[in-house]
């Protein structure tokens, strides 16, 4: 049974179709892959399913629940969560804070309960607090807790968006290219860390640039060209399949 | 030293207000990074609604909370017939929208209360209390109790709530505090209505010292705004120390040097301060990434 179904989806931008009839579904604990040259639709598809995007047909199902162009406040509450390619953090926040901020929907005290910093709040916040923490040492920033975000590289930004992410508690995860901009050594901890995430049963999602990684961790493959659907399938049928080999030498010729 | 106490005490009372004022412009500004320059007009229908349902005969608490959340009401229908419409354009346009949005407000006040001058009576009489030598009005003490009791409010709010800290959220990233399940429309809402809420109360704590009329919304916003800026935008005890410190600063300039000179005094100061510390007294920094 899927956990996410996305059936049919498109999307047209004046006239030229961005992402054209694409259907797949991602199970509990799978990772499943979008891959494709440059300007296949990729992170278009990946708007459309996060709400960011209005898809212009098709649909999105979230455990049984048609979630088409739900805001993104309301797919996180459904336990649907993404990163962004271009990191959304909120910068002059510490890195600690930015994770507490993921307990957000966890809590749910009331405004007087707060202010008058009753046990039952202040117990709350230390639940967060010791979450926050625990998550930060899985992605290896606990060291960095206290630095304000905008302080971090990259790297350590894109793991702080997946440590903010978990506090979510998801069960589905869309990562928008976790291991761009990262060298080696934080590619194969993103990788660890994306294969751990998954084996806890979350259905991860991923949008990624670097095929080794992709063929690496990913349980099925779905490739995009031109918008379109073109080949899916497990990493070495996809590897194999001649349509994908033409797409992205294609795609190379035309850049070169 | 019964001379100096007595402007540090005018001084203080009308610092007082801008504080008031300047807390009204935190809210806004922190949920939005927009400067609302409405909010002087929160604090004209502040006023002018309480004398308009303390003369249809509602008693003057009552009339105070209608004119509290009439204003509130009124705050939610700018954000949402104005602002969210714009949403998307930069902040530049939207500080705009807001200065389009008090025109307008002053304009249907004038048709609404007409232009003539209104008060209502002070809430404790008017007998001034006597402290070494200097007078203050009880109506003062309300206008200070009521600065320094929305500064706490607003000061937990921010700091221990986590729909104050929601608030902050949303306008340190307002795509990330979505993702993480922050409901950003609702965000807004509440704080027109808060901000709003605020203005009016300041509106009706001042009345019966400074009177009121359609046009007075925007020395309000003028003085609000520069207390806010002085202490820091978008932070309470900037607000409440920016208010303060103006308000002052007036007291003393008018009553050594010359009243015709307080409000050129003040700016002075508030240029010299923003000068060497653009952020405010108590600003943020700002960290955005290049």
């Amino acid at each position: 049974m899927n956990l996410l179904s996305i059936e049919g989806l498109g999307i047209s931008f004046g006239g030229i179709k961005a992402v054209n009839n694409v259907s797949f579904g991602v199970k509990p604990g799978e990772i499943v892959s979008v891959i494709g040259p440059n300007g296949a639709g990729k992170t278009t598809l990946f708007n459309m399913i996060s709400g960011v995007y209005l898809p212009g047909a098709g649909k999105v199902i979230l455990n049984g629940e048609d979630v088409t162009a739900m805001s993104p406040h309301l797919l996180a509450r459904r336990g649907m969560c993404r990163t962004f390619q271009n990191l959304q953090v909120f910068q002059s926040m510490t890195v600690l804070e930015n994770t507490i901020a993921g307990y957000h929907l966890q809590e749910s005290g009331s405004v007087l309960a707060d202010i008058l910093n009753l046990p039952s709040s202040r117990r709350r916040a230390k639940a967060a607090e010791a979450g926050a923490r625990d998550l930060l040492r899985r992605v290896g920033l606990e060291r960095a807790a206290e630095r304000e975000a905008g302080s971090l590289s990259y790297g350590s930004l894109k793991r702080l968006e997946i440590a903010r992410a978990m506090a979510l508690n998801p069960k589905v995860l869309l990562l928008d290219e976790p291991a761009a901009g990262c060298n080696a050594v934080e590619t194969e901890e993103i990788d660890h860390l994306i294969a751990e995430i998954a084996a806890s049963g979350v259905a991860i999602l991923l949008v990624e640039h670097d095929m080794k990684l992709v063929m690496r961790i990913s349980n099925h493959i779905v490739v995009l060209d031109h918008g379109e659907k073109i080949a899916e399938g497990d990493p070495a049928s996809v590897s194999q399949n001649p349509a994908v080999i033409a797409a992205y030498l294609g795609a190379e010729n035309a850049a070169g | 030293m019964s001379e100096l106490l007595q402007f540090l005490l005018s001084g203080v009372t009308v610092g007082a207000v801008y504080a008031l004022v300047a807390l009204g412009f935190t809210i806004i500004y922190n949920a939005s990074d927009v400067v609302n320059f409405a909010q002087g007009e929160f604090v004209m229908l502040g006023g002018m609604i309480t004398v308009m349902a303390y003369t249809a005969g509602a008693p003057l608490p009552l009339a105070a909370l209608a004119a509290v959340v009439a204003t509130a009401a009124i705050g939610v229908a700018m954000n949402k017939l104005a602002i969210e419409p714009a949403r998307g354009a930069p902040v530049v346009s939207l500080v705009i929208i807001t200065i389009g949005a008090s025109i307008f407000i002053r304009g249907a006040a004038q048709l609404v209360f007409g232009k003539q001058i209104h008060t209502f009576p002070a809430f404790s009489g008017d007998d001034p209390i006597r402290i070494l030598g200097a007078t203050i009005l009880p109506q003062s003490l309300w206008v200070i109790a009521g600065s320094v009791a929305v500064f706490i409010g607003l000061w937990l709010f921010f700091t221990r709530t986590l729909l104050g800290r929601a608030v902050l959220a949303t306008s340190n990233n307002r795509l990330a505090a979505q993702l993480v399940g922050i409901n950003t429309p609702f965000v807004m809402t509440l704080s027109f209505a808060m901000s709003a809420g605020i203005g009016a109360l300041s509106g009706v704590l001042v009345t019966p010292i400074t009177m009121t009329s359609y046009d007075v919304g925007l020395a309000f916003a003028l003085k609000g705004f520069a207390a806010a800026m002085l202490g820091g935008m978008g932070n309470p005890k900037g607000a409440l120390v920016g208010g303060f410190t103006l308000g002052v600063l007036e007291g003393l300039t008018a009553g050594y040097i010359s009243s015709q000179y307080k409000d050129a005094a003040a700016f002075i100061v508030i240029l010299a301060v923003l000068f060497f510390m653009p952020q405010g007294l108590f600003g943020r920094k700002s960290t955005d990434r290049v």
